[in-house]
């Protein structure tokens, strides 16, 4: 029995190695030529298609910023806005944009984080769950004039908030929930199972363990998600314009119930002017730059979060 | 179960019939078993017979599963743990768990080891600073962090994260401790720490752990239970066990001759 055993196995050694001399595996030098020039094809194509994107930028940057030039003062930017363009200035649209931001901030991250926790921790798993997740998602890719519709019946006409700043925050803030609640997901799921489990086996509570456990480790992740979808909210025109926002207003707004104007909606309204009143290019451009300049210190704010708490486990 | 009714010492668990479910996979079958207090108990078997499964049941952590179902009783000190009035926080506040793989927070150790007396409301800090100390000296981590309480533990070696697991399941106080597989995640240098700490610990507290090494139930332990495909095979003093087993398939498993 033993022996037999022993027999078998020296049998089996022998015929791996009779494989391993035979060296039945055959390398053909011309299939690794091509290998290595479809390798160097497609690097090329590559670097092009990036060569594109940065070309299409620059030029879009060369363009807005030469029309500026001239125009972004610090007059521009304290002045409100006036039909003669030398005059005119955004200071209005800063006040309008910076309101919108106050109403967007708050809201969704206190909704959006509720929803999330509720959806990751306390819902129990199952068909509703899923429902709710899937069309989340669907939610957050539904185009924002969707979502200017859907403000313009409940906040304009059915609370009667009209066009006000209140109405567009609560707007915005309709439109990038779902981004937030998936994003803010997606950071509670990533905090790993095991950690859970030292704190409940200690005797935590669920909410115990979310808020000195989950949250803290989330937190980076939620966050970076915010400040992003916040800043897809103050680049947004489409759901303000189908709220109805006039397209000249003279007053800074001093609360959140008057009507308002915000800076994409004055690079909107002015770019559509430009025909009759060439200079109006010139202020669009110029408050384009301050835009843009807005968001890249939001976004470089959001990637400085992800990479300075970024862990693993 | 042969047992010395004359002078029993005192049971921390009574578990009877269990039965344990993972939706239609029949994971615990009847287990019936008295865990014993201040002493070790080894709970060996091969991988997938319902160690860490039945381990988990007894402080209901198992619950966390979704689909789980469980019939039969387990009492702790008398009382059904599966009882609608008992809170499982509270349970857990006097059952500790060591988990496989040392699961720290990413905190500083003082944290760490202060994270139960915090959550349970514990707030004078020299009551705090005294449980901080005796938890680490308990769990012979003491001397090797007392001068760096505030960096993070993630920092420590796997072998001090697990001894500052433990640390952190003394910190509550509590009277038994579950440990699954505390060691397999170790080098042996680090395992033998651990288990010169949980022969100290036996004085004060009662302990329960499931190995995969036999080695190791037979160094640590004083009783040893064999699951097998989900039945408690044998549960007797551990020199029996490794000696003179009652059960064929104990005997065949102890032997190496395991099929
Ligand atoms: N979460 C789970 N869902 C379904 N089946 C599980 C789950 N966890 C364990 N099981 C099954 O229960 C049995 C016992 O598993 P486990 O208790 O982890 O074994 P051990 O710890 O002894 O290796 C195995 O057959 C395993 O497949
Ligand atoms: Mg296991």
């Amino acid at each position: 029995m033993e022996f037999e055993a022993q027999l078998l196995q020296q049998l089996e050694i022998e015929k791996d190695r009779e494989i391993i001399n035979r060296r039945p595996v055959r390398i053909d030098p011309a299939r690794i030529r091509r290998r290595v020039w479809l390798n160097n094809l497609l690097q090329r194509v590559f670097s092009l298609s990036t060569a594109f994107a940065i070309a299409v930028l620059a030029i879009l940057f060369y363009q807005i910023i030469s029309q500026s030039i001239g125009w972004l003062d610090w007059q521009f930017l304290s002045s409100n806005l006036s039909i003669f363009p030398e005059k005119a200035g955004i200071w209005g649209a800063i006040v309008g944009s910076i309101g919108l931001i106050l109403i967007v901030i708050p809201v969704t991250i206190v909704l959006g984080v509720s929803t999330a926790i509720y959806l990751e921790e306390y819902a129990t798993e199952g068909r509703l769950r899923d429902f709710i997740r899937i069309n989340l998602s669907n939610l957050a890719s539904v185009p924002s004039v969707i979502f200017g519709l859907l403000g313009l019946s409940l906040f304009g006409r059915i609370l009667h908030l009209g066009s006000s700043i209140l109405a567009g925050g609560l707007t915005l803030s309709l439109m990038v929930l779902p981004i937030i609640v998936v994003s803010a997901q997606e950071a509670i799921r990533a905090v790993p199972g095991f950690l859970r489990d030292g704190s409940y086996a200690m005797g935590a509570s669920k909410w115990t363990t979310i808020w000195k456990v989950v949250l803290p480790i989330a937190l980076p992740g939620i966050l970076t998600g915010s400040i992003l979808s916040v800043s897809r909210a103050i680049g947004e025109t489409a759901p303000l314009v189908v709220l109805g926002i006039p397209a000249l207003i003279m007053r800074v707004p001093t609360s959140v119930m008057d009507d308002f104007t915000a800076l994409p909606i004055q690079i909107y309204y002015w770019t559509l002017d430009s025909v009759l009143t060439r200079e109006y290019a010139n202020l669009a451009s110029a408050t384009i730059v301050v835009l843009l300049l807005v968001l890249f210190l939001m976004n470089s704010i959001a990637i400085i979060i992800r990479n300075k708490f970024q862990k693993s486990y | 179960m042969r047992q010395d009714t004359n002078n029993l010492p005192d049971v921390v668990y009574d578990v009877r019939g269990l039965n344990l479910w993972y939706g239609e996979t029949h994971a615990l079958k009847d287990v019936n078993l008295q865990i014993l207090k201040n002493h070790v108990t080894a709970i060996i078997g091969p991988s997938g017979c319902g160690k860490s499964t039945f381990i988990k049941t007894l402080n209901r952590m198992i619950e966390n599963v979704p689909g789980v179902r469980t019939s039969g009783e387990i009492l702790y000190h008398g009382r059904d743990i599966f009882d609608k009035d008992l809170r499982v926080e509270e349970l857990r506040t006097k059952v500790g768990m060591v988990f496989q793989k040392p699961n720290p927070f990413p905190k500083s150790i003082y944290e760490n080891v202060l994270y139960g007396p915090k959550i349970h409301g514990i707030k004078n800090k020299q009551l705090l600073m005294e449980i901080l100390e005796t938890s680490l000296k308990a769990s012979a981590l003491w001397d090797e962090v007392k001068d760096r309480l505030d960096d993070n533990a993630y920092g420590l070696s796997g072998g001090q994260q697990q001894r500052l697991c433990i640390a952190r399941c003394l910190a509550v106080q509590p009277d038994i401790i579950l440990m699954d597989e505390p060691t397999s995640a170790l080098d042996p240098i680090a395992t033998s720490r651990i288990e010169e700490l949980i022969n100290r610990l036996k004085k004060d507290y009662t302990i329960a752990i499931v190995t995969h090494s036999m080695q190791q139930a037979a160094r640590i332990s004083d009783r040893t239970a064999y699951f097998l495909l989900g039945e408690l095979v044998e549960y007797d003093y551990t020199e029996r066990i490794f000696s003179n087993p009652r059960d064929q398939r104990t005997e065949d498993y102890i032997t190496g001759r395991f099929g």
